[in-house]
């Protein structure tokens, strides 16, 4: 700002001696930059020692209008501040910044990934033997919940007339049985085998012909295991989850049938463990800490936020080494109002520090971009319902 | 889907069926951010019906018109973060991979 005003300054004073002075150059002309204190407020949360303020985010264009500040949205002013971090990633998860963002789309996003993409999970169980002591409304339910390492991508929705078929059904078996003289045994959901040629179990026909056809619970017309995705990787499910318990002379014999579903129906479809993000903290010293109020400050912080830097005088001083780390636990603000004058907690309203925890039917990172083409979609059918 | 006053096009309520805060609430914040909106929101009428109601008002040009531009933005702004997102993981995996 100061820099603006001089240039102006000096450029009015030129004018002057022309003798004339552009109503542009006066001091009070609105410039494209908001002043501090509202640029502030609109990109920062500032967490006090008793409540966040400014929460909201400014969406209106015209919010800014009186000052000459337009606040529309400009796509190439996105494009040329929109800014992704990876900073770290396996295979089950990943943490990533996503830098120049409306909360609103951040948020969307986060939604999708909850809720709305498909997995692969156990929708239907048939119990042949269960004489274990879990009854089988609470083994299907537990069954339905162990992850599908399979590509959702692959098979298509079974819908209420469908029959099950090697497109939209992947089968499993279940047969453990506990010896009469042994030592009880935990079920894991590794004793799941896959059946890549379908259902095993016949269904009970009314009338007594001999010739015909044993029908069963699913019509696969080939194996799953001949098409090229599963060859050389077959459908297993998350090992060591114990399903059951078994003890002497208990047994359990059962199918159970996967299918495609999406999370808002039952959180067993969700393809996360869960998702999230932070906004990223900042932390500033509003005045300089020295020597044993800095000592203390660095003893506040339960997660090291703070260091102390030896000055050239001998003297010690407070410095925020670690603002990323910080919890927002205000514990640093807490011991009366001088220490809330001197610190300021707040947190960056368009960054996003997102994690995405996967529960293993697709690494994370393909989890977001389905979910950003989700949202396409989503808009793409909006359109084409307008037009 | 779309219920507008007799020959008023500038203003208008469109109800979105099979949505909800995702959908509605990004397109809030995109039609927000279009000067030629004047006012903008959007309400869920029931919890347990799958249904949003988005009204727009405009300045002058047609509610429906505007809507599209909204959705066209978000599109657009989604697949610069889709192209964003894929460079900046194969970045990191290259990275990785050197160590
Ligand atoms: S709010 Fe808590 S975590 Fe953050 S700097 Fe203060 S004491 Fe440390």
């Amino acid at each position: 700002m100061s820099s603006s005003d001089s240039d102006s300054d000096t450029s009015m004073k030129e004018a002057q001696d022309k003798g004339f002075v552009s109503a542009l150059d006066l001091p009070d002309v609105p410039s494209q930059k908001l002043p501090p204190h509202l640029e502030l407020r609109k990109t920062r949360v500032l967490c006090n020692a008793d409540a966040p303020v400014n929460t909201d985010t400014i969406q209106y264009s015209g919010a800014y209008a009186s000052m000459g500040v337009d606040n529309s949205l400009r796509l190439d002013h996105f494009s040329n501040n929109f800014r992704v971090e990876v900073t770290r990633l396996t295979e089950e998860e990943m943490e990533f910044d996503m830098v120049g963002i409306n909360p609103a789309i951040a948020n969307a996003f986060r939604r999708i990934l909850l809720a709305e993409l498909p997995t692969m999970a156990i929708e239907k169980v048939l119990i042949a033997n269960n004489t274990s002591v879990i009854r089988d409304e609470i083994l299907a339910h537990r069954l339905g919940l162990i992850p599908i390492k399979a590509d959702p991508r692959l098979f298509d929705y079974l819908s209420e007339n469908d029959k099950p078929s090697e497109k939209n059904t992947i089968v499993f078996k279940l047969h453990v049985a506990c010896e009469r003289r042994g030592p009880r045994i935990a079920v894991k959901s590794d004793e799941l085998k896959w059946l890549p040629n379908g259902s095993e179990l016949h269904k009970a026909s009314e009338g007594s012909n001999p010739n015909a056809k044993v029908e069963t619970y699913t019509s696969f017309t080939r194996s799953q295991d001949s098409l090229p995705e599963f060859s050389s990787n077959p459908v297993t499910v998350y090992p060591d989850i114990i399903v059951s318990k078994l003890g002497p002379g208990q047994e359990i014999e059962l199918e159970a049938h996967a299918v495609k579903g999406v999370g808002k129906t039952h959180a067993k479809w969700s393809p996360v463990a869960t998702s999230w993000y932070r906004m990223l903290p900042e932390v500033v010293l509003n005045e300089e800490i020295k020597g044993k109020k800095a000592e203390i400050l660095k003893q506040k912080c339960p997660v090291g936020v703070f260091d102390i830097e030896d000055l050239a005088d001998g003297t010690k001083r407070a410095k925020v080494a670690r603002p990323r780390a910080c919890t927002l636990c205000r514990e640093c603000v807490r011991d009366g109002e001088e220490w809330e004058k001197r610190i300021s907690l707040r947190r960056v309203k368009d960054h996003f520090i997102f994690t995405i925890e996967s529960t293993g039917a697709l690494p994370p990172e393909v989890l977001f971009t389905e979910a950003v083409k989700i949202l396409e979609d989503k808009c793409e059918r909006v359109i084409s319902d307008l037009s | 889907m779309e219920h507008t006053s007799f020959g008023d096009q500038r203003n208008a309520t469109f109800s979105l069926t099979e949505e909800d805060h995702t959908l509605a609430n990004a397109l809030r914040f995109t039609l927000n951010q279009d000067p030629r909106v004047m006012f903008c929101g959007y309400s869920i009428p029931h919890p347990s019906e799958a249904r949003v109601n988005i009204r727009v008002q405009t300045t002058g040009d047609p509610a429906r018109e505007v809507l599209k531009d909204a959705c066209q933005d978000l599109m657009q702004m989604c697949q610069h973060v889709r192209s964003t997102f894929d460079n900046a993981v194969a970045d990191f995996k290259k990275g990785s991979s050197r160590e």
